[in-house]
């Protein structure tokens, strides 16, 4: 699929959108790191990686494992999108029956490569993953991506996995660090301190990139580099805005695990839908 | 009669011994001589879980973990998203012991084909100490869903149990303990996952046991015939799923149920045979095995007799349970 970098932004905030009717809908869940990662998701599943939505188990694909599963809104946004599944359903996340469970579920869902939620284990799983086609398979086209949360990395498993991953030079996996600066109890600088983080990852063994995370070209060439970067695994620390795109969310770690009620929805999808009053649309006026 | 076919020389005092992990050390490489997608992941303790074996024959599909448990089985877990079919090992103590939620979110739940192999499982790791002497793994692993749970009697049965569980295509814990114990199946006794043999028939107690006990219950039911008491006695290797048909036909006809394990009897296999009875066949149930206590160092068979898990020192437990308890007839 090709898109331009502007089409791939705008696809982003119909991503976000996405994301605020859903947590709306749901009445519970998390706003802020799904927001703050709508270019990452987006970029990976529409110009990234190699998938093709009506054949969620091709046995070509790269594999996308979201480590974070809190976030996982912004997964089933960017692939009802991408047409894994009707749009509509949608709202029925966190609903019983649904196939959205409020943290992600392989079993339920094709196209889920992982069930995560409790965090720390989606790095070990999709270094499974790329230790497997890297040295058994031998199938050194094919990437996998991750996206980790940036509180998540407190966890031990973590460690553990970035150690196995710099010991086997796993060149196929690329991981997104969601870097957000913020998890439930406040600052991640307060709450356990993450830096010196890229020199952390460094010590690993692993090949280290800072980028905007909201940068759509970023994203794309980042990951060209990481793929281009074939004896070590690579981390790209993606800074990012948590809310990104609704005002009163931003850079407010209270909204981490709460959803919007409808007023504030309503609020948040004016904002993005006019890009915070500069355009006008549907009749919203400016 | 059962067809089970017991080692004929299973009582004889010099009656052929060996860790059972050996067992799993010889299946392990026979499930990968036939199916190329086995892999096996280790925690640094590669030569004493006897997983070995394996790493010689098969070095491109062994893979070193280093002492991360957690990583062990959430890289196994995405090996097998990627198609393999993964045995991780390592002492019990530690996994499933250190990574019980990394089991239950990315095996169980997300439901993929890995083997858990906890090895120096029970008392009988011995000198090491409390520490090293996993008593829970039996109750903490089969409460998950979707988890097969299997504690092979003997080394040739360990070395089935492994080479069925290669071929099930779920989530399993296969239980190892590290000591020598007496061989009392033969190559030719039955193995499959989810069944309890009848070893020998006998009509006042029912003696069911599981991983290293069933020997001792065997003995156990020769020290009783003496005494004038006639026992049965059930194997049962596979805790979960439980084959209740076997085990309440036993139960049925003999009124009384003796369970023997070398772990927590809460929770665990005396916990999942009383949970049984309760519903379908209410008796009285004696539970031998760890009485809500930790283990302690020790040579293994001194604390075997210690914690009363040797036939001679089960002995007037059972035969006092007897006597005071009216064998029970089920009115269903």
């Amino acid at each position: 699929m090709t898109m331009t970098v502007k089409q791939l932004e705008e696809k982003a905030n119909d991503v976000r959108q996405d994301i605020i009717k859903m947590l709306e809908e749901a009445g519970s869940g998390h706003s802020a790191g799904p927001l703050d990662l709508a270019e990452i998701v987006t970029t990976l599943y529409f110009d990234i990686m190699k998938v093709d939505p009506k054949n969620p188990e091709w046995d070509e694909r790269d594999y996308f494992f979201l480590s974070n599963g809190h976030t996982v809104p912004v997964q089933y946004a960017v692939m009802a999108e991408r047409g894994y599944f009707d749009k509509k359903e949608l709202m029925t996340l966190r609903k019983l029956g649904s196939r959205l469970q409020g943290h992600p579920e392989r079993t339920k869902l094709p196209g889920l490569e992982n069930t995560s939620g409790p965090l720390g284990s989606g790095l070990s799983q999709a270094a499974g993953v790329a230790y497997t086609l890297q040295h058994i398979d031998k199938q050194k086209h094919r990437f996998v991506y991750v996206v980790t949360g940036d509180g998540e990395l407190d966890e031990g498993n973590i460690w553990e996995a970035m150690m196995f991953a710099g010991k086997y030079k796993l060149g196929q996996l690329i991981v997104f660090v969601d870097r957000n600066n913020i998890q439930i109890d406040g600052n991640t600088e307060d709450v356990m301190p993450l830096e010196d983080l890229a020199a952390k990852w460094k010590s690993f063994g692993w090949h280290v990139q800072e980028i905007d995370g909201h940068n759509v070209a970023s994203i794309q060439d980042a990951a060209s580099m990481a793929r281009a970067i074939e004896n070590k695994p690579s981390v790209i620390i993606s800074h990012t805005i948590p809310g990104k795109g609704v005002d009163f969310m931003e850079y407010d770690y209270h909204w981490h695990g709460v959803p919007p009620n409808d007023e504030q929805a309503k609020k948040a999808l004016h904002e993005l839908r006019t890009l915070r009053g500069k355009i006008s649309h549907e009749g919203e006026g400016i | 009669m059962s067809d089970f076919q017991l080692n004929p020389h299973y009582a004889a005092d010099d009656v052929k011994q060996e860790p059972i992990r050996a067992g799993f050390g010889r299946g392990l490489v026979k499930a990968g001589e036939k199916d190329e997608r086995v892999v096996a992941l280790c925690a640094d303790l590669t030569d004493s879980t006897q997983m070995s074996h394996f790493a010689e024959a098969f070095p491109g599909r062994f893979v070193e973990m280093g002492i991360a448990e957690q990583n062990l089985v959430t890289v196994a877990s995405g090996m097998a998203r990627a198609g393999k079919i993964p045995f991780t090992s390592s002492y019990a103590a530690f996994s499933p012991g250190r990574n019980w939620e990394q089991i239950r979110t990315t095996i169980t739940l997300n439901q993929q084909p890995v083997k858990i192999v906890g090895s120096h499982a029970g008392v009988s790791v011995g000198p090491d100490g409390a520490t090293h002497q996993m008593l829970e793994d039996i109750a903490i692993m089969r409460v998950l869903p979707n988890m097969v749970v299997v504690a092979p009697g003997d080394g040739i049965e360990a070395e089935k149990a492994t080479q069925a569980l290669a071929e099930n295509d779920k989530p399993s814990y296969l239980r190892l303990a590290r000591e020598k114990t007496p061989i009392f199946s033969t190559e030719h006794s039955p193995f499959e996952v989810g069944k309890a043999y009848v070893l020998r028939q006998g009509d006042d107690v029912t003696l069911m046991g599981t991983g290293t006990m069933t020997y001792q219950l065997l003995m156990l039911a020769r020290l009783l015939e003496e005494k004038g008491v006639s026992a049965e006695v059930v194997h049962v290797p596979t805790i979960k799923p439980l084959d209740e048909t076997t085990i309440l036909e036993s139960v049925r006809k003999t009124g009384r149920v003796v369970t023997a394990e070398e772990a927590q009897i809460a929770g665990g296999f005396g916990g999942t045979i009383a949970e049984l009875l309760s519903e379908k066949a209410p008796m009285p149930i004696l539970r031998l095995g760890m009485q809500d206590r930790f283990g302690e160092s020790g040579a293994p068979n001194e604390l075997f007799r210690h914690f009363n898990l040797t036939s001679d020192t089960m002995l007037p437990g059972v035969l006092e349970f007897i006597k005071k308890v009216p064998q029970y007839k089920p009115g269903f």
